[in-house]
């Protein structure tokens, strides 16, 4: 009996997410009297034990195969199936980012048990015996859903962001699990990488520049990225800009986009439709450009400047230019 | 190469969704319907890969009988079978609609061969519950690997590359296999004239499915909390930018 806590990592790194979903299992596991335990998969996470162990852990279980060296959801799926039929858990919590979310399914899949992805509250008055009631977050977290999972085995992925790391340093047992994996789960591994050139990414930057409609074009976000350069963040943009051509994707923010969590957000001619809020609205700190003072952004961003973005922008770059003596 | 995309009808992105008076469903009396937009990606990958590879691409989706509209709609764009899984009421969740769609798959496939790949949406827009994909794939014993924004096929091998923090992974499935498919993987094109034209012609076949229900249950939906924010208006215009600059600063993110 206990809270299994599934660890993402890659190739022996750390997620940020795994903190928050290791302290969301610690509450849990002391709020049904309890343990919190992990599990880690594959050999290069065992350095892992030490760093996992302050967020609470009284048991690592790391699965071991000689396989087991890249992420492949699959194998990873297996792998933590494997560990949840020997522990027997009463709630396994995994990551609300892309792996975190593949691993649970394939767990579910496998043990064919229910699965309740996005988590951000938990019934308080849950006892480990009863079904649990949480609330999770449906259309990118524009609407919440109560919802209560009946199953021996409780399986839920906890909604990036959610809880904050709290460390409660634990002296933590290692127990390490041979699991058997057949041909089947071997071919998902990830085969090749591409490295993105050293420099921040939307998901890490501490300072994310991003723009609208408003901005008009794909030329006039030239401001925007150099404001983003002074600052040491990136650009950013919303649907709209992404569904105009003016840019890639990749830079999009928001439920289908990135999910971004900067210490601020500066939005930029952005009205701040419900999806594109969601992908921002862990962000500590949000500055609205835009001439329309009644703009959705506006009235929930903590900071405004009213006026036309193509004035403004500038001005705070040579604003910043001149303090530094530029 | 045969392609089955399966696909959701969902209120179109960007409205603000209102929930009924009792919380169990979605108010749809002022929405547009859509494909949700992972799957509708999905759907221009198939006909991509199909105008390269030759082949046809089909289209299912679990839904009720609107939802035909959805499947008129990957007509238009070019899929030309669809394939309607009929049910009634609320929606069936995650591993109900699954084992449905794995039925409906071996249905389909025993009558006119295996797909070389199926493609899904990384999750639905409405829902998010990031496992339909993922169950059907295991049901059916074949390899998946979700969050596809690129998806190439050569000799019986699908490459497919995902976005990471740290730049693209690469995956490479044998054939036959299941993707989940992220939008930013295309563009989707808009349906031609001739396209809708030939959309109201395709025959929607449908296919009942038993099911039994599983162990997630909705109680009820609610709105989040309004964000109550006092917003601090830092000025107006150019003239604002040493206030932003100073606010930069207390932040720390200026130095």
């Amino acid at each position: 009996m206990s809270v299994l806590v599934v660890v993402e990592h890659d190739r022996g790194t750390m997620t940020p997410a795994s903190l928050g979903a290791l302290t969301a299992g610690h509450n849990l596991a002391k709020q049904i009297n309890t343990t919190m335990e992990a599990v880690t998969v594959g050999a290069n996470a065992d350095a892992l034990s030490n760093s996992i162990a302050v967020f609470g852990a009284t048991t690592i279980h790391q699965a071991h195969h000689a396989a087991l060296i890249d992420f492949g959801p699959e194998a990873w799926g297996e792998s933590v199936a494997q560990v949840v039929r020997k522990t027997s858990p009463q709630v396994v919590i995994g990551c609300g980012t892309e792996r975190g979310h593949e691993v649970i399914a394939q767990v579910a899949a496998r043990l064919d048990l229910p699965a309740s992805m996005n988590c951000i509250e938990f019934d308080a008055a849950f006892d480990g015996t009863q079904p649990l009631r949480m609330t999770r977050a449906r259309w990118g977290g524009s609407l919440l859903e109560n919802a209560q999972l009946d199953a021996s085995i409780k399986l839920v992925t906890l909604a990036n962001h959610t809880v904050e790391p709290v460390e409660v340093p634990t002296t933590a047992k290692v127990a390490v699990i041979d699991v058997e994996l057949d041909a089947s789960v071997m071919h998902s591994f990830v085969r090749d990488r591409v490295e993105r050139v050293a420099g921040v990414t939307l998901a890490t930057a501490p300072v994310v520049v991003s723009g609208g409609r408003g901005v008009g074009s794909a030329e006039a976000f030239g401001p925007l990225e150099e404001l983003a350069g002074l600052l040491g963040g990136i650009v950013g943009c919303s649907r709209a800009v992404t569904n105009n051509g003016w840019r890639n994707h990749t830079d999009q923010v928001g439920q289908t986009g990135t999910r971004i969590a900067p210490d601020i957000y500066i939005a930029c001619g952005i009205s701040g439709a419900i999806q594109h809020w969601v992908g921002a609205m862990a962000s500590k700190n949000i500055l609205a450009i835009n001439t329309d003072r009644e703009a959705n952004i506006v009235t929930k961003a903590g900071y405004a400047v009213i006026g036309d973005l193509h004035k403004v922008v500038p001005a705070i770059s040579a604003e910043i230019r001149r303090r530094r003596g530029q | 190469m045969n392609i089955l995309v399966c696909v959701k009808r969902v209120p179109a992105p960007g409205a603000r969704i209102n929930i009924t008076e009792d919380g169990q469903q979605v108010d749809t009396a002022f929405l547009g319907f859509t494909v949700s937009p992972h799957e509708e990606c999905a759907v221009e990958a198939a006909v991509q890969l199909v105008e390269k590879h030759g082949g046809e691409v089909t289209v299912l989706t679990l839904g009720d009988v609107l939802a035909e509209e959805q499947l008129r709609t990957a007509a238009s764009v070019g899929a030309v079978k669809a394939v309607l899984v009929p049910i009634e009421g609320m929606d069936w969740d995650a591993q109900r609609t699954a084992s449905a769609i794995s039925s409906a798959i071996n249905a389909l496939e025993t009558a006119n061969g295996t797909y070389d790949l199926i493609l899904f949406g990384n999750e639905s827009a409405d829902s998010c519950g990031y496992q339909v994909g993922v169950r059907a794939a295991v049901k059916l014993g074949r390899p998946m690997v979700n969050g596809a924004k690129g998806i190439d096929v050569a000799d019986g091998i699908a490459t497919i590359r995902r976005e990471s923090d740290a730049g693209q992974e690469i995956y490479n499935l044998p054939l036959p296999a299941c993707i989940g498919v992220r939008e930013g993987i295309n563009l989707p094109r808009y349906p031609t004239m001739k396209g809708r034209l030939a959309s109201k012609k395709v025959e929607i076949q449908r296919t009942e499915i038993a099911a039994e229900a599983g162990g997630l249950t909705m109680i009820q939906l609610q709105r989040p909390p309004e964000r109550v924010s006092n917003t601090q208006i830092l000025g107006t215009g150019p003239e604002a930018a040493s206030a932003v600059v100073d606010l930069l600063v207390e932040l720390g993110v200026f130095k």
